[in-house]
């Protein structure tokens, strides 16, 4: 289907979303989750999505990551179509393009942490590749587990690290093929406030140190506040739009 | 790579799944067992099946037998050419067997086959399976003074030594009944009455035994046991013989007679108007060959002699006549082949011979060994199908208790064939693994199966294979690599296809679902 491509700023937004509509059937009733977004990522900043629990901003994220399809609308990475590209290349931007750290972390338990980090290295190239590129691969993560302070945990066990390195672990495994943004989902839901702030200081340095641009959804509005921009979200749609407010 | 990486971790860490293909290991340990002992057992029966037959039997079921035999091997000659090895002539003639023992006349239906004892041995294993060492090397008639069966403990006493003592016994035993009777008599008061018939003029003038001197002036001899023998008879040793256990549960067996006894054998002769004849024999040796078939029901005798006894001599040519001929093809010859050439040399239709290979006239024993090979290799791959399903249930639970994992690889990019292949190849290594130990298992059980038979035999009081009824002491077993090799590569299969399914499920989880699954 052509649609028209957005107006594009003149930083071209690294993600943007475009009428999407999505909802779940539940016992044969649709529920209604995202009732028209339209939104622009500017790269290089921190962008909040706040609402409270149902506001349907967990759902936009899945759908900015390609982990669902909207029902209607589009969603566009770079100036590229993502939410109808093909399974493969859907794979491959999930892969490469864009990292993603959850609430509960989501390390895989039987590997270590650096281990957890090469996966996307691992996933992203068949064995003989990535065999020959094994040395710059374990360079890579090692440099990626240093900058979220963690290497002297290189070889143990999620069971083995506290909420906070397992956090700073998902970061480093969602960095480690360099993408274009970090999709951040409630990163610091499940910890203390101490170390919740650790984590977003980490966040905020990578933004500042290395310009990366990260989304991060958040019910906290303590948190958005450090954000570049904020998005409101209510009941499926967005509120407050501050399209046009300068970082 | 982070396929084979998470596969390897999940079998190593998860040992739930080993559980659930135990189940393999046992199927596949037992299969490679079961294969191996009815190999092993069929590649004994059929050495001993085509020992004890010739490779080609001609057979003529006339009561007359083949009258000349000899034109008929000079026809076989040219038909097989140098594929022919060596031929032997028997007669074959159903007889009864009377042995007396403690007074009783005992009855047994035999073969009574006729053998030449000059070829016999050459186109079949004749001579190994009798019990006297002279024998075993030339087959000979004639009862030996002793040393039968050398290595066999608990044989009784035989040959010419033994046949004197019983026979001084016997007479010793006679007079002495003789002797009682008559003190008996005197003591009631009776005295022999002279009957009717000896108070009778005697016609003994115009009978005497003068009639009977020969052309060298002697007259018939009275047959004396102790220094004679009648015709030499070799005796299956089921024939004369049981195999008991006794009280304290050992197993013996028990001689009705032996080498040195005579024995009584009732066939019919070869006319038409067939009469029985009843002739005794010497029993000169007992023949074992473990096959219970063939030492239950033969005995044999000279070839000429059956010959006289029956009248298969021709009065006016002298040519005597057989019914059987044994052939033996030189080593690698097709024996189909050759009896289909005889076959149509002497085609049914005009000659009443039975031309067979030793195949033939045993197809069907070797046929039901194999059929019982079968059943019990399809129901024991169908034990190895059920712990199939016990592999598809644990994968299941596997694949669920990993579906946060599952969301995890997808929302990093692997694809959903790559995380099918994971659990996957998750199944073919659990198989892998499975069957690998079930293989070393079931040859390590192979290698020492006499040493565990004996120690179950320890444990439990029950023999495994009782003696009396199996004629093998210790278990054959043959180990075939190709069998190895498709219960191995059936076993894995089973594993794998066990774990399509559940890869399914995991290939189509939906991410979402997958990542908020709790």
């Amino acid at each position: 289907m052509n649609s028209i491509r957005p107006r594009l700023m003149s930083d071209q937004p690294v993600l943007q979303a475009r009428g999407v509509f999505k909802s779940y059937q539940k016992d044969r009733v649709e529920v209604p989750v995202l009732r028209g977004i339209d939104l622009d990522i500017t790269p290089g900043e921190i962008t909040a999505l706040v609402g409270r629990s149902g506001s349907g901003k967990s759902t936009l994220m899945h759908l900015m990551a390609t982990l669902d399809q909207p029902d209607r609308g589009e969603i566009w990475f770079r100036g590229n179509r993502i939410d109808n590209a093909s399974r493969k290349e859907r794979d491959a931007f999930r892969n490469r393009d864009v990292g993603i750290i959850f609430q509960f972390y989501h390390l895989l338990p039987e590997l270590s942490a650096i281990e957890n980090v090469l996966a996307p290295a691992m996933i992203g190239q068949s064995t003989w590749s990535y065999f020959r590129n094994r040395k710059e691969s374990k360079r890579q993560a090692e440099a990626m587990l240093d900058r979220v302070g963690l290497l002297h945990r290189a070889t143990h066990k999620p069971s083995e690290m506290s909420g906070g390195e397992m956090q700073r672990a998902a970061i480093a495994r969602a960095l480690m093929t360099r993408p274009a943004l970090l999709l951040a989902d409630e990163p610091t839901g499940n910890l203390d406030t101490e170390t919740g702030l650790e984590v977003l200081k980490l966040l905020r340095g990578l933004n500042a140190d290395d310009g990366l641009t990260i989304v991060m959804i958040t019910h906290d509005e303590s948190i958005a506040a450090g954000a570049d921009k904020t998005w409101k979200m209510k009941d499926g749609r967005v509120v407050d739009d501050r399209l046009l407010q300068v970082a | 790579m982070y396929r084979w990486m998470l596969c390897f971790r999940y079998l190593r860490t998860r040992y739930i799944a080993l559980a659930s293909i135990v189940s393999v290991t046992l199927g596949v340990a037992t299969l490679i067992i079961v294969n191996s002992v009815m190999a092993g057992f069929a590649a004994e029966m059929h050495e001993r099946l085509h020992g004890l037959a010739s490779d080609i039997l001609i057979e003529c079921h006339a009561s007359g037998g083949l009258p000349d035999p000899d034109a008929n091997l000079a026809e076989i000659r040219k038909v097989l050419g140098d594929r022919l090895d060596g031929s032997s002539v028997s007669v074959h003639v159903p007889g009864m067997l009377g042995i007396e023992f403690n007074g009783q006349l005992i009855t047994r239906h035999v073969n009574l086959v006729g053998i030449d004892p000059e070829t016999y041995d050459k186109v079949s294993q004749f001579g190994r399976f009798l019990l006297h060492p002279g024998n075993q090397s030339q087959v000979n008639f004639d009862l030996k003074e002793t040393g039968f069966a050398p290595d066999r403990e608990g044989f009784p006493e035989s040959g010419w030594g033994y046949r004197r003592q019983r026979v001084a016994y016997d007479q010793a035993l006679e007079q002495e009944r003789q002797r009682v009777e008559s003190s008996l008599r005197r003591i009631r008061g009776e005295t022999l009455k002279p009957d009717a018939a000896s108070e009778a003029p005697s016609m003994a003038l115009d009978f005497s035994t003068s009639m009977f001197v020969d052309a060298s002036g002697e007259g018939p001899k009275k047959f004396d046991p102790a220094m004679e023998q009648f015709p030499g008879i070799v005796l299956g040793i089921s024939t004369c013989s049981a195999r008991l256990r006794n009280d304290d549960g050992n197993v013996s067996d028990h001689y009705y007679c032996r080498p040195g006894d005579d024995v009584r054998m009732m066939f019919p002769n070869a006319s038409d108007n067939t009469k029985v004849v009843n002739q005794k024999f010497t029993v000169v040796d007992l023949y074992e060959s473990g096959m219970s078939e063939y030492d239950s029901t033969f005995a044999f005798v000279r070839l000429d002699q059956l010959q006289e006894f029956r009248g298969m001599i021709d009065p006016s040519t002298g040519t005597r006549s057989v019914t059987a001929i044994q052939l033996k093809l030189v080593e690698g010859a097709d024996l189909n082949i050759a009896r289909d050439d005889l076959r149509r040399r002497f085609p049914p239709d005009r000659y009443a011979l039975n031309i067979q290979t030793w195949r033939d006239m045993q197809g069907p024993l070797l046929a039901a060994v194999r059929l019982e090979t079968t059943i019990l290799n399809i129901l024991l791959f169908l034990i190895i199908a059920v712990a199939g399903f016990g592999i598809l249930a644990t994968f299941f639970m596997i694949v669920v208790e990993k579906t946060r994992d599952i969301g995890t690889l997808k929302a990093l990019g692997a694809s959903s064939s790559g995380v099918m292949s994971i659990f996957l190849s998750y199944g073919v290594l659990l198989g892998i693994v499975g069957s690998g130990v079930g293989m070393v298992g079931g040859l390590v059980f192979i290698r020492h199966i006499n040493s565990i038979a004996a120690i179950i035999e320890d444990i439990t009081g029950q023999e495994v294979f009782d003696p009396t009824v199996y004629y093998f002491s210790k278990i054959p077993t043959i180990v075939d690599p190709w069998t190895i090799a498709w219960v191995v590569a059936g076993s894995i299969t089973i594993a794998t296809m066990a774990s399509v399914l559940p890869s399914l499920r995991a290939a189509r989880m939906h991410p979402v679902r997958a990542l908020r699954f709790e």
